[in-house]
């Protein structure tokens, strides 16, 4: 998917928005709603772009979009707080000022899809960047063959959009399987790693697309997985995590191999990278 | 004995198996159940018996002294229950809990032990599913102990 160029004006300079809303998602995974002053107030994003979010007087951190494209309303966030910038934006509230850039960066070949089974493989916030794309799936359901999404994390706490994934669960149309690494008790549903849901998913790998995203040794494990099942190398895309600091490909910063994620990711079809991800150096 | 036969035939791990083993194994197979809340085993047992899971899902177990028990996988229909019985000395590492009503073929070690070192062949088929099992397990014990979802995305 071609990268929709930021909304406005200088690339490098940020909007101020407003928290609208925040809410706790799992331990130190906070989902931020945020809406940008002035006219437009609506920033339009594809599914997998990410944009820059600014934390004033602290820095600034990519975040991956995790709202539904195509509604109207604020832009949806979340965030996990594993640093300084990214604490000191899941501590913002609601009508506290964030910087905005964006977005940037390839999105997941949502048209690509239509006609096609999809798997969507998330690991942890991986879920994150994907939910979009869920959301545009389920909304235009007719659009595509078979769904599933399958979701790993580390353990019952840290499930993603808990409820909304018992709802999506709850239709017949798609099937959406959650497993954790370990449970205590007081857990009844799958416990293994991510990878051991793609045999079981129903899907014909003939005609898949799959698109993945997690921790990379996650997605390497996971695209493993798809291939022995028989989806094509072409048929596989993945969201790629590096350290994106300028998001328009000037400060390389985030170069991976020819590429830089922020301009030509962070959305890469997996066969065109395939080289690169092998290499220890990159 | 034919309706065993044709459960066992069925099974996702006996796909394909020549009519003459398919003989040799169910001569060790038998039908077995277990409601929710049974445990097929506990760690230190001797591994008797090992089972293929035909409905339900069996929650594999760790007890940690001084807390609750861990769970570490679950498996489902088509599964494979226990691989103890493969090495000396024996016993299982884990408890396997039934998290539902269970049915599943168990099979005797011994018996299978037994026969596939009278016939090498039968053997070398057993380890030939075996082994995916086994490497599988421990690619994804591997990416447990990563522990790839503490870092940050």
């Amino acid at each position: 998917m071609r990268a929709l160029a930021p909304a406005l004006g200088d690339a490098m300079v940020p909007r101020i928005a407003r928290v609208r809303r925040r809410r706790r998602e799992c331990p130190q995974t906070w989902t931020l709603e945020i809406e940008p002053e002035g006219a437009p107030p609506d920033v339009r994003f594809a599914p997998g772009q990410f944009n820059m979010l600014y934390a004033f007087g602290v820095g600034e951190a990519p975040v991956s979009a995790s709202g539904d494209p195509a509604a109207a309303g604020p832009l949806v966030h979340t965030i996990r707080a594993v640093g300084a910038v990214s604490t000191a934006l899941v501590r913002l509230g609601p009508g506290d000022a964030v910087g905005l850039r964006g977005p940037f960066g390839s999105g997941w070949p949502l048209a690509e899809a239509a006609g096609r089974d999809v798997v969507a493989v998330a690991g942890g916030l991986g879920l994150a960047p994907l939910r979009p794309l869920i959301l545009r799936l389920l909304a235009e359901r007719e659009r595509y063959g078979k769904v599933a999404l399958l979701y790993g994390t580390r353990s019952p706490l840290d499930i993603l959009y808990r409820r909304e994934l018992e709802t999506w669960r709850r239709r017949l149309d798609s099937e959406i399987e959650v497993t954790v690494d370990h449970a205590a008790g007081g857990w009844r549903g799958n416990v293994g790693v991510v990878t051991d849901l793609v045999p079981r998913a129903a899907f014909d790998p003939l005609h898949t697309i799959a698109m993945v995203c997690g921790p990379e040794v996650m997605m390497r494990f996971a695209i493993a997985a798809l291939i022995e099942a028989g989806v094509a190398p072409d048929a596989i895309w993945l969201s790629m995590e590096r350290n994106m600091k300028c998001a328009i490909g000037h400060c390389g910063h985030c170069q991976f191999g020819p590429a830089f994620v922020c301009k030509d990711g962070p959305v890469f079809r997996y066969d065109r990278v395939r080289d690169i991800l092998a290499l220890k150096e990159i | 004995m034919q309706g065993l036969e044709r459960i066992v035939r069925e099974h996702p791990f006996f796909a394909g198996l020549e009519e003459g083993f398919l003989e040799l194994v169910c001569g060790c197979a038998k039908n077995v159940r277990f409601d929710a809340g049974d445990y097929l085993c506990h760690e230190g047992e001797q591994a008797n018996e090992f089972y293929m899971i035909r409905h339900g899902r069996v929650g594999l177990e760790i007890t940690v002294p001084g807390r609750a028990s861990v769970t570490f996988q679950t498996i489902g229909e088509g599964g494979i229950v226990g691989v103890s019985w493969l090495v000396p000395p024996y016993r299982w590492n884990y408890d396997a809990k039934a998290l539902e009503l269970v049915r599943a073929i168990a099979l005797d070690a011994s018996c299978l032990r037994e026969k596939s070192e009278q016939d090498h062949d039968l053997g070398y088929e057993l380890m030939k599913r075996f082994m995916p099992i086994l490497v599988q397990r421990l690619q994804a014990t591997r990416l447990q102990i990563l522990d790839v979802y503490g870092s940050p995305r």
